[in-house]
């Protein structure tokens, strides 16, 4: 009989090597699409097991787990920094996260391969996996001062402020906002209501206005049209002296391009100090007209313009000055009007670039990345992005935007003992709507310590809001905010 | 046969020490996973991990002594193996009763499994020579019938989770088919011994394949009956297949015909897709084995919520598994009794359960060698036929539950929490060891040396 028990033998073996194929096949192979189908609730309890690490601001913690005790849903998310801080930390809902908390997700929950070593210890030593804190480049004070600045009596808007020698993010801060607290507890019903009223509302407060939106971006595009200007020919200063007449006839159409209120622009011939002290319209439209569509496309390609989508880590929203039109869309183009349309991110870049000599750094919001035991995993490498003008054609630009606020539109934007430079936009929307108030900014101009752009929105600041008298005085806020500490 | 001299039958070692070491090892291996599933759950060692580990020590040490004294040659391997699994099953249901998942009783299952070693005992101490069992052939085949109709007695009988095949005596629930399974492999091994010439030689050619005699298909059609009566009396589709998968199996060690095989596994198949026409439950098993991820099917009752939750939890485990005690193996519905193989995956990982299938492949590898090494017809057959159950009962249950084949319903041997089939379990390994141990015991010597014994060359 051992004949045909050698072949049940053989046969036991067949089984159990299809046992063994088919387990290795479900928990090597289809392990992925198993653990991600929606029916496993694992990955929702999952949400709530690991203990995250936490968001932090040098001292200042912008999001930790906190251990509940609760057994199915242990850690639990807080937001110490509420509401100022939403567009930066986001936020950790049941079913999704979103921003810092999105981007970052991986390192947070620990399972991202670069902290392989941490959790191998831990798999010995029995410990749970925790997450990697990520230690952002927000300035706290400059991030309340902005946020309190901005939110005061309603206002709509956002502000960026970027260290303009290594494009660290020191403040972003979108207003309306929302409470990330509210979006935190494992009950999905709740959460799922309250991100619904969010959703709802129409002022979209979960929207990062400072990077997911774009705007145009008004007079203060004037400084990207004035550096393609100095960088076409370096005979140019200051002081070279352009044509501005009070209107300025549109080429092929019946419409005119006259200065902010229809205004004269000084005698109608100008130093370019003077035109941009004004913001005066019709030279720069001029100056545009004759450089041509390319250069100022390539300028402001130089200033990261409509150059590959930037990540902060978030995906930042693309920016462009519009396609090639005819010449009148041109001129409107190079005042920041037209098809012009960028983020208050891409105008902060814009002022940081002029303030650090020409040179735009790839803006960042990540400081350093530490496992759960204080460990240094990754810390942020400042890189250059482009050169967008000569260090000499960067300077004349800076000496004029310090006119600007010494002598300019932009002299409430002043502080005391502190060379500021920078440039007003009041952008028009739609006739007969309230514009948009722009301002960007730099300080202090001999060795710049902040750069900045802040919008606020149509209407939310009345209908005669302007760069000058509204967003200006919320950039100082916030330039002394940093420049004081 | 040539005829055996003294120098070519050496002496098989009792390997008693390395069993004892053995042994230990697997005790320290289920006495580390009780300490791991404690500092995952609170952060510390569990105060019932000396409990339990020194109580299952302790009943693995007496099953050693009684082995030693009354199974010397038994195989070294059968013991520490089954230890490990049976040691791991606990765990598991500790980690689970943790949990708080009702039902689970790591208490309960710890007592089940010393009143199995005491059974493993008593077997031993009892059945000094497996042989007798020879002589109740047919006794093993009418108490293997009675037990399994049992479940279909009046006030005896109970239903749970769809089949009846369940009997309660007094508060406890007794699954007589765990222990039918034993009685009636001892009857198939019995009966075909003394029917195998009858079987093996009568029929004629047809083809390539020996066809066996009409009447001869008798005990097979009978058995294939009776299979599909249980099938369809009591809705237990797994103790059909195992009982009617062994009973093959048998029959072709016993007769070496691969047309009973044949014959077999037609018979199978044509009461597989009656019993799917018929019954619709055998049906919606089929529909859920093809499209376990079918939405429909899921929210469905009786359909593949389970076997998705046990592939979930598989999928979660991955290659190296949660650790214990820090996955979800709760939400699987049953997970400390049927489910008890996806469960272990999800916080074992794969590689869990490599090893898991690994100790099972050695368990059934360690009978069937047995099985070839024993001496007479009777106890190949029996310990052939204890060794396949075996491996068939996991084939069907893990093959079912990682969705390779249709999901019947089983226990996994050794690991589901139930007394009655580690109890019959406990009796199936006693049965080897014994068998293993006449099996390598030396034949007796000759008392006196006659003499150098030719040995030809060939």
């Amino acid at each position: 009989m051992n004949a045909p028990l050698k072949r049940v033998a053989v046969a036991c073996l067949v089984m159990f090597a299809l046992l063994m194929i088919n387990v290795n096949y479900l928990q090597a192979v289809r392990a992925d699409g198993l653990r991600s189908d929606s029916r496993n609730v694992r990955n929702f309890y999952a949400r709530y097991e690991v203990e995250r690490g936490r968001i932090t601001a040098g001292d200042k913690v912008l999001a930790e787990s906190v251990d509940t005790g609760d057994n199915q849903f242990r850690f639990q998310r807080r937001y110490p920094g509420g509401k100022v801080y939403a567009p930066i930390t986001g936020f950790f809902a049941p079913e999704s996260e979103r921003d810092m908390e999105a981007a970052e997700n991986k390192l947070l929950n620990g399972s991202s391969p670069d902290l392989l070593v941490r959790r191998g210890l831990d798999l010995i030593s029995g410990e749970r996996t925790k997450g990697a804190s990520v230690d952002l480049t927000i300035n706290p004070k400059a991030q309340e001062a902005a946020y309190r600045a901005l939110s005061a009596s309603g206002k709509k808007g956002a502000l960026v402020a970027i260290e303009p020698k290594t494009g660290a993010i020191l403040a972003m801060v979108s207003v309306p906002t929302y409470d990330p607290n509210t979006l935190v507890g494992p009950d999905k019903d709740t959460v799922n209501k309250a991100y619904g009223k969010l959703d709802k509302n129409e002022d979209k407060p979960v929207i990062d206005r400072a990077v997911e939106r774009s705007y145009p971006p008004g007079s203060t595009f004037k400084v990207v049209t004035l550096a393609a200007y100095l960088e076409s020919d370096d005979s140019v200063t200051p002081q070279t002296e352009v044509d501005a007449p009070q209107v300025l006839d549109l080429p092929n159409t019946s419409a005119d391009l006259p200065n902010y209120g229809g205004a004269a622009c000084g005698s109608g011939r100008v130093t370019l100090t003077f035109a941009l002290e004004r913001s005066c319209n019709t030279p720069f439209a001029k100056i545009a007209m004759n450089l041509g569509y390319d250069a100022l496309k390539e300028q402001a390609e130089k200033f990261g313009i409509g150059g590959d989508p930037l990540k902060i880590p978030m995906d930042v929203a693309g920016s462009g000055i519009g396609p090639e039109e005819d010449k009148a869309a041109l001129a409107q183009t190079s005042i920041g009007q037209r098809s012009n349309q960028m983020t208050p991110l891409q105008m902060a870049m814009v002022a940081a670039g002029i303030a650090n000599n020409g040179v735009v750094m790839k803006p960042y919001l990540v400081n350093k990345i530490a496992d759960a035991e204080g460990g240094e995993i990754d810390a942020a490498n400042p890189t250059e992005l482009s050169t967008a003008m000569s260090e000499e054609n960067a300077a004349k630009l800076k000496e004029m935007m310090v006119s600007v606020v010494n002598n300019g539109t932009a002299n409430a934007a002043q502080i005391p003992g502190v060379t500021v430079g920078g440039k007003t936009g009041t952008a028009e929307t739609a006739r007969g709507k309230a514009p948009h108030a722009w301002f960007i900014s730099f300080a202090p101009a001999e060795d710049p310590k902040i750069a900045l752009a802040l919008i606020v929105e149509s209407g939310s600041a009345g209908d005669d809001a302007s760069g000058g008298h509204t967003a200006a005085p919320i950039a100082k806020s916030v330039m002394e905010a940093v420049l004081g500490g | 046969m040539s005829t055996p001299s003294a120098e070519l039958v050496p002496l098989p070692a009792k390997r008693r020490v390395a069993q004892l070491v053995m042994l230990a090892f697997a005790i320290v291996i289920v006495m580390g996973a009780y300490a791991n599933v404690g500092l995952a759950i609170d952060g510390r060692v569990p105060a019932g991990m000396l409990t339990y580990g020194l109580g299952l020590g302790g009943f693995m040490l007496a099953a050693y002594l009684v082995l030693a004294k009354f199974a010397p040659w038994a195989d070294p391997l059968i013991l520490p193996l089954v230890t490990l699994v049976n040691g791991l099953g606990l765990v598991m249901i500790y980690r689970l009763e943790q949990a708080k998942m009702g039902g689970a009783s790591a208490t309960n299952q710890l007592v089940w499994t010393g009143a199995g070693v005491v059974l493993f005992s008593v077997t031993l101490i009892v059945l000094r020579d497996h042989r007798a069992l020879q002589r109740l052939t047919y006794t093993a085949g009418a108490v293997g019938l009675i037990l399994l109709v049992s479940p279909l007695t009046p006030f005896l009988g109970k239903e749970i989770n769809g089949a009846r095949i369940w009997i309660g005596i007094g508060g406890a629930s007794l699954q007589p088919a765990e222990f039918a399974k034993l009685a009636l492999v001892v009857f198939f091994a019995g009966y075909l011994v003394a029917k195998r010439d009858v079987l093996a030689l009568a029929g004629r050619r047809l083809l390539f394949i020996d066809l066996p005699r009409a009447r001869d298909l008798g005990p097979v059609l009978i058995t294939w009956g009776f299979s599909l009566a249980v099938l369809v009396v009591q809705k237990d589709l797994g103790s059909s297949l195992l009982i009617f998968g062994t009973f093959i199996a048998m029959l072709y060690i016993a007769t070496q015909r691969t047309s009973w095989v044949l014959i077999g596994i037609l018979l199978f198949v044509g009461g597989a897709i009656l019993a799917g026409m018929i019954f619709s439950h055998v049906q919606d098993r089929f529909t859920v084995y093809l499209h376990p991820q079918d939405p429909a099917l899921y929210d469905k009752v009786g359909g593949s919520f389970q076997l998705l939750q046990g592939l979930f939890a598989m999928g979660q485990g991955g290659v190296i598994g949660t650790g214990l005690g820090q996955g979800h193996p709760k939400l699987i519905p049953l997970a400390f009794s049927d489910f008890i193989f996806p469960a272990t995956g999800e916080e074992l990982g794969l590689t869990g359960l490599m090893a898991l299938l690994m100790v099972y492949a050695l368990i059934v590898e360690r009978g069937l060698r047995t099985s070839i090494a024993a001496r007479d017809p009777f106890s190949k057959l029996l310990a052939g036929g204890l060794s396949f159950i075996l491996a068939w009962q996991v084939f069907i249950i893990v093959g079912g539950v990682t969705n390779l084949i249709p999901l019947t319903g089983l226990v996994t041997p050794f690991m589901s929490q139930g007394g009655s089939a580690l109890l019959a379990n406990w009796i199936l390994i006693a049965l080897l060891v014994r068998m293993s141990d006449s099996a390598r015991k030396p034949p007796p010597q000759a008392i006196q040396d006659e003499g150098m014994t030719q040995v030809f060359q060939r």
